[in-house]
């Protein structure tokens, strides 16, 4: 029962990272048909922002050292800032180029930020202690779970909520959605593109440096190459959910993570070192089944 | 003082030249038809006047500014409202959100919920058909209704000029008497200037005021659309130059 509960946990708190990095990615497809490949950077920046550069490998830490109500607000700043800047400086030259231009640009942004941060800091992982309490286990249901994988969880069932009534009950939130499904059409009504834009970026930049607290806190390192792994789960999760749709980018998150985790413990022991394989073997069928994805999202598709 | 005025207005997708120096004026309070064949540059000229295919060559200007190469959310809030071609709803909002959109604009996002509110009551009343399918999806509209909505989601700008492509595309004949019905008695409520885009020149005439015939990205005819049916110009310039 409760090693039952153990894989729970862990399926939902895996899920919850995919979750979360997807509906970053899809929140700027809505918006502007862009593939955001720098997002998985983005979430190694954030964190990176609260270390002085330095080569050695105990990460020298300047801001980490605020307690939690200032450092969370800083590292999702700091998130927020740099994906807003990305659209400022690269994204917005880009506004009139074809998905496909944009998604390279977004390549080449990536390298950028990963270089900016790899000369600063070289590419040796640092151990960093964050919010050392998290990793406490705690109990419920008889099963001792990590405290931190509770915190994950929770945070992002309070992201999605906030997210949602922001996008139902504010008018920027009804601005973004009419912006993701018809964009031009939003412009002519008076909605102003840029500020939508903007808007996307921002909440974007923060749902990455959130991923980038859960990841040091799970972990303990910090690591220039740390939101890759992520970033690509997320992506493939939002092609799974139907590119720009945001429910099922969220959906799909969390099934791979279940995938995985279900994977780990039912494969044979021999075939775990493959487990990825297997997780990805079955978006090739999800994808065979569903090409254009779980659910659809409306603006994307054809219409009658 | 014209409200809308085009000079020598040139549009280009690529090499193609769709529309080639064309210019009219508009008056405050009138009513303009555009009409002409299949690929005479009339949903060009609305998408250029809106913004979205910026001009060429040429100049256009509102109110007395010059709007050419204006991005379309300033247009549109300088009080050009545009109702495109096939429509354009927003499926997966609400009708009530479809609508709301409109006055965005026009208000601090304090005081935004309270104005369209007053707002909505307003199209409701022109539209009763809305008011009963508020909260469903504008998606699962019909046609007309879909045209009813885009037409009420134009008005919640509180434009001054509205310009609508093709209006009776894909619908009933006598959901086609509805829309027209309701542009009509809107445009005497509340001094709106109306350009309408029509592949087919008998609702114009039906409906009486100024056209404008356009072939091949130029303008052939312009003036009182009933005296034009009259003509025999009208039909050379729909099915050739008339020389048999």
């Amino acid at each position: 029962m409760s090693g039952m509960l153990q894989i729970v946990f862990d399926a939902l708190s895996l899920g919850s990272l995919y979750a979360l990095g997807a509906l970053g990615i899809a929140l700027i497809f809505g918006v502007m048909r862009l593939v955001n490949f720098a997002h998985g950077d983005v979430i190694a920046f954030s964190v990176f922002a609260l270390l002085w550069p330095s080569v050695d490998a105990v990460a020298l830490v300047f801001a980490g050292n605020l307690p939690w109500f200032l450092l969370i607000p800083f590292v999702l700043a700091m998130g927020a800032g740099l994906s807003v800047l990305s659209e400022l400086v690269v994204f917005r030259r880009f506004r009139r180029a074809s998905p496909a231009t944009m998604m390279i640009a977004s390549f080449a942004l990536g390298f950028v930020i990963r270089y900016f941060l790899l000369m600063l800091f070289s590419s040796r992982p640092k151990s960093i202690s964050l919010l050392p309490t998290l990793s406490q286990p705690i109990e419920v249901l008889g099963a001792r779970i990590p405290l931190l994988q509770v915190i994950t969880i929770g945070v992002t069932i309070a992201v999605l909520i906030g997210l949602t009534a922001f996008l139902k009950r504010t008018r920027f939130g009804l601005e973004m959605r009419a912006a993701a499904e018809n964009f031009t059409m939003a412009r002519m009504l008076g909605v102003r593109a840029n500020r939508v834009i903007m808007g996307a970026f921002a909440l974007s930049g923060a749902l990455a440096a959130a991923i980038g607290l859960i990841l040091v806190a799970q972990t303990g390192t910090v690591d220039i190459q740390m939101g890759g792994a992520v970033m690509l789960m997320a992506f493939i999760a939002t092609v799974i959910g139907g590119l720009g749709s945001l429910p099922g980018a969220v959906l799909a998150g969390f099934l791979l993570g279940a995938a995985s985790v279900v994977m780990q413990v039912l494969l044979p022991v021999d075939a775990r070192p493959f487990r990825d394989a297997f997780v990805y073997g079955a978006v090739i069928l999800v994808l065979i089944w569903r090409p254009q994805g779980l659910l659809t999202a409306r603006g994307t598709k054809e219409r009658v | 003082m014209s409200l809308l005025a085009l000079s020598n207005v040139t549009i280009r997708y690529g090499r193609l030249t769709a529309v080639r120096n064309v210019a009219f004026s508009l008056a405050e309070g009138e009513i303009l038809f555009i009409t002409g064949p299949n690929g005479a540059g009339k949903s060009s000229l609305l998408r250029a006047i809106a913004g979205v295919t910026p001009p060429a060559g040429g100049r256009i200007d509102f109110a007395g500014q010059d709007i050419t190469g204006r991005a379309p959310e300033d247009i549109a809030r300088m009080g050009i409202s545009m109702v495109p071609e096939g429509r354009e709803v927003f499926g997966a909002l609400t009708i009530e959100e479809n609508l709301m959109l409109g006055t965005g604009m026009h208000a601090r996002i304090s005081g935004w919920r309270a104005r369209a509110m007053t707002e909505l009551e307003v199209i409701y009343d022109t539209f009763p058909i809305l008011k009963d399918r508020r909260h469903s999806q504008a998606g699962l509209l019909s046609g007309g209704q879909q045209q009813m909505l885009v037409i009420g989601r134009a008005l919640m700008t509180n434009p001054r000029l509205i310009a609508i492509d093709e209006p009776s595309l894909g619908l009933a004949p006598n959901i086609i008497d509805q829309v027209y019905d309701r542009l009509i008695t809107l445009r005497t409520h509340r001094s709106l200037t109306l350009l309408i885009v029509e592949q087919s020149s008998t609702r114009a005439m039906m409906v009486g005021g100024r056209m404008i015939l356009m072939r091949g990205g130029a303008v052939l005819l312009d003036g009182d659309a009933r005296a034009m049916g009259q003509s025999e110009a009208l039909q050379a310039a729909y099915f050739g130059y008339g020389d048999h």
